[in-house]
């Protein structure tokens, strides 16, 4: 489904991907983790198509398109989603219109009929029950005044009404409670299927034991320097990112 | 306040201007006194320019430069149809048209025009024609409008609904309306300006009396193409009572507005909004005064704008807390988005506090689109335009909601949205 090949990346003129190469199948649940400023939130960025970063090297295909010749509105209508390690507050756009305009662009995208108004209420009810948001969120500005955990929770809400082949969650657990954790765990499970894929990026094992991954990387100076199952983020939990650190300049 | 300065008479400029104008305006004989005050301005003080602080961003050639012709009063023009239920009175390139116009009665309501039964209002007796060169230019030439009376305890349930329309080539048009509210009245005006694409001029001065805990709304929407807006309201607020004014600048070559605010009684409400998107190379100048005369009063002043291209807005927002006006609360917001590099923004809010138990805020920010939002919404597959539309949408969305009839808040973002993609 998502082919990385060597994919290189600068920012400001600052390399900060340098030869990332993964391999997601459809279904699959990765994890990426890896210290601090490593790369993950930019490659997350650069899938998504933020023009702030320029791409000097390697490519991505996605399912059959050239994902980095795509704008962003198209790659998302292609299906991939990006769920903001930090997602903005935007003042004045009501989070349903702005999902209803969402979810009718990508449809005339694929050809399709708008939603109409009932159905798509319909589907904001059964979608934001899962991460239990409350309706009234669903009303206000999107992510205006929400706090932390409200504003995790819209996120996976949004991936669930998009209903994506490809999700990408950028640090989606940072600064839960466990009953929030759960609560985003539990959206994501209901949105598993055996044609949609998951990208967790994370930095605590906690949050691979609710969302159970099929591969565990480790991103390392703009690089995959590991790759192994779910007991790799175990062992990262208990042992720290040092010996990896050490492996590499090894 | 005395804002031009006295220079010598041959300012051959001005006297060409007057001449021509006076040449195309004579006869009007009412109001002879508030008139001979305001030629007595025209004469005494030159036309504002750089050095008069008030008009320091807005240059006047646009209006001075230009030959002006009065109306012959019979074009025939297509209005726009903006239904509110309203009552509707046409008024085109200066003069009513009561083939255009519903009957000038209604129950509760005292409407006739400024000509008639003429020494017998408040006309002119709160306007500035003799510090305000360009006042002072509509007291002495404006020749039509409306005096529109609402009756104690009157709730007038149906909109007035007042239509400026400029029209034909070069023609000025001098109006001048007084609206006056007796005690617990309450009354919802909606004024559509309108300019054809030619050039015109248009002057209109509204003195509005809210009386006691009366509620005046007034909803201004402009929209010209190559007109230039001169529009001043002056507003006295007697005790308990409540003021609100949304102006809209969809669109015209040159807009002065001038929104002068007395709040005479206590326990008042003051609320004026604005909102601006000025173009290509259009100027928009919004003057507002807020005078807190006495204590215990609420003012409220939001005024949002997006400048691009060559543009020019302007914003001179001033407060003035009197020293017996304790316990004001005066809130005043200027916030806008400028686009280009080659458009510009003034803001300049004032406040001028003398009483100290007041709770005033002000706050001015100018800046770019919101380039993170802008990549969230396209994250979510909305494509480029349409998330820069919702942004803009989102932005002015605070003030369009402030007009008081649904149907012009729709008309307005329709507008806006297509301005901002033509
Ligand atoms: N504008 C920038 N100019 C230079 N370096 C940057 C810029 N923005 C981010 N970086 C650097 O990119 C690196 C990767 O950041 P990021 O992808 O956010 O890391 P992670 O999500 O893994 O914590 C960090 O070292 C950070 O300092
Ligand atoms: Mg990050």
């Amino acid at each position: 489904m998502l082919h990385i090949k060597d994919l290189h990346a600068n920012i400001d003129g600052t390399e900060i991907l340098k030869g990332l190469s993964l391999d997601i199948k459809p279904g699959e649940i990765h994890a990426i983790m890896g210290p601090n400023g490593s790369g993950k939130s930019t490659l997350a960025s650069v899938l998504a198509g933020n023009e702030d970063y320029e791409i000097t090297g390697g490519s991505v295909t996605f399912g059959d398109k050239d994902l980095l010749d795509l704008s962003t509105e198209d790659r998302a209508r292609e299906g991939l989603f990006l769920a903001f390690q930090y997602p903005v507050e935007i003042p004045g756009v009501s989070n349903i219109n702005f999902l209803r305009t969402a979810v009718n662009e990508i449809r005339q995208y694929k050809g399709e009929e708008p939603m109409s108004a009932g159905d798509f209420l319909k589907l904001v009810k059964e979608r934001s029950a899962l991460v239990e948001l409350d309706g009234k969120l669903a009303n206000r500005s999107v992510n205006e005044g929400f706090s932390g955990g409200e504003k995790k929770r819209n996120e996976v809400f949004q991936m669930a009404m998009l209903e994506p082949k490809l999700a990408i969650l950028d640090e989606t657990d940072s600064g839960l409670d466990i009953d929030a954790l759960k609560i985003v765990a539990q959206g994501v499970n209901a949105m598993r299927s055996p044609e949609r894929s998951f990208v967790v990026i994370t930095h605590y094992q906690r949050l691979l034991d609710y969302i159970v991954p099929d591969f565990v990387h480790v991103l390392y100076k703009g690089k995959i320097v590991k790759s192994g199952s779910k007991e790799l983020a175990l062992e990262l939990e208990a042992r720290g990112y040092d010996w990896i650190k050490e492996e590499v300049s090894a | 306040m005395m804002t031009t300065e006295t220079v010598n008479v041959q300012d051959e400029k001005k006297s060409a201007f007057l001449g021509s104008i006076s040449s195309a305006f004579q006869g009007a004989e009412t109001y002879a006194t508030l008139r001979k005050s305001a030629w007595d301005t025209l004469s005494k003080f030159a036309i504002p320019g750089t050095k008069t602080e008030a008009w320091k961003y807005t240059r006047v050639g646009k209006v001075i430069n230009h030959s002006w012709m009065k109306s012959h009063g019979n074009s025939q023009i297509n209005l726009p149809e903006i239904a509110i239920g309203g009552l509707r009175y046409v008024f085109v390139d200066g003069l009513f048209r009561a083939d255009l116009s519903d009957e000038l009665t209604y129950p509760g309501l005292n409407i006739r025009r400024t000509g008639e039964n003429a020494e017998n209002n408040l006309l002119g007796t709160l306007s500035n024609h003799q510090g305000d060169w360009f006042e002072a230019l509509n007291a002495a030439f404006f020749n039509d409008g409306l005096v529109i009376e609402v009756d104690k305890n009157a709730q007038i349930d149906r909109p007035v609904h007042l239509v400026f329309f400029t029209s034909e080539e070069n023609t000025a048009s001098f109006s001048r309306n007084v609206l006056s509210l007796q005690e617990s009245s309450s009354l919802h005006v909606f004024t559509h300006y309108i300019g054809s694409e030619h050039s015109t001029f248009s002057s209109v001065v509204t003195e509005a009396f809210v009386g006691k805990n009366a509620a005046l709304k007034i909803d201004k929407i402009q929209e010209g193409n190559e007109t230039a807006f001169h529009h001043v309201d002056w507003t006295k607020q007697d005790r308990d009572s409540r003021f609100d004014i949304t102006t809209v600048t969809l669109k015209s070559s040159w807009v002065r507005n001038d929104l002068n605010i007395r709040v005479a009684g206590e326990n008042c409400h003051s609320s004026l909004t604005g909102a601006y998107l000025p173009s290509g190379k259009e100027h928009v100048d919004n003057h507002t005064m807020v005078d807190h005369m006495v204590p215990n009063c609420e003012s409220d002043e939001k005024y949002k704008g997006i400048v691009r291209e060559n543009a020019t807005a302007v914003f001179n927002g001033k407060v003035f807390v009197r020293p017996d006006a304790q316990k004001t609360n005066a809130f005043q917001q200027n916030a806008n988005i400028v686009l280009d590099d080659t458009a510009t923004m003034f803001s300049k809010p004032e406040l001028e506090i003398y009483a100290d138990d007041v709770k005033c805020s002000h706050g001015s920010t100018t800046g770019q689109f919101d380039e993170e939002a802008v990549f969230y919404l396209r994250a979510r597959g909305i494509g480029e335009v349409m998330a820069r539309k919702l942004l803009v949408e989102a932005f002015l969305a605070d003030v369009i909601t402030t007009l008081s009839d649904e149907r012009l808040q729709t008309y307005c973002t329709e507008k806006i949205q297509q301005l901002m993609h033509s």
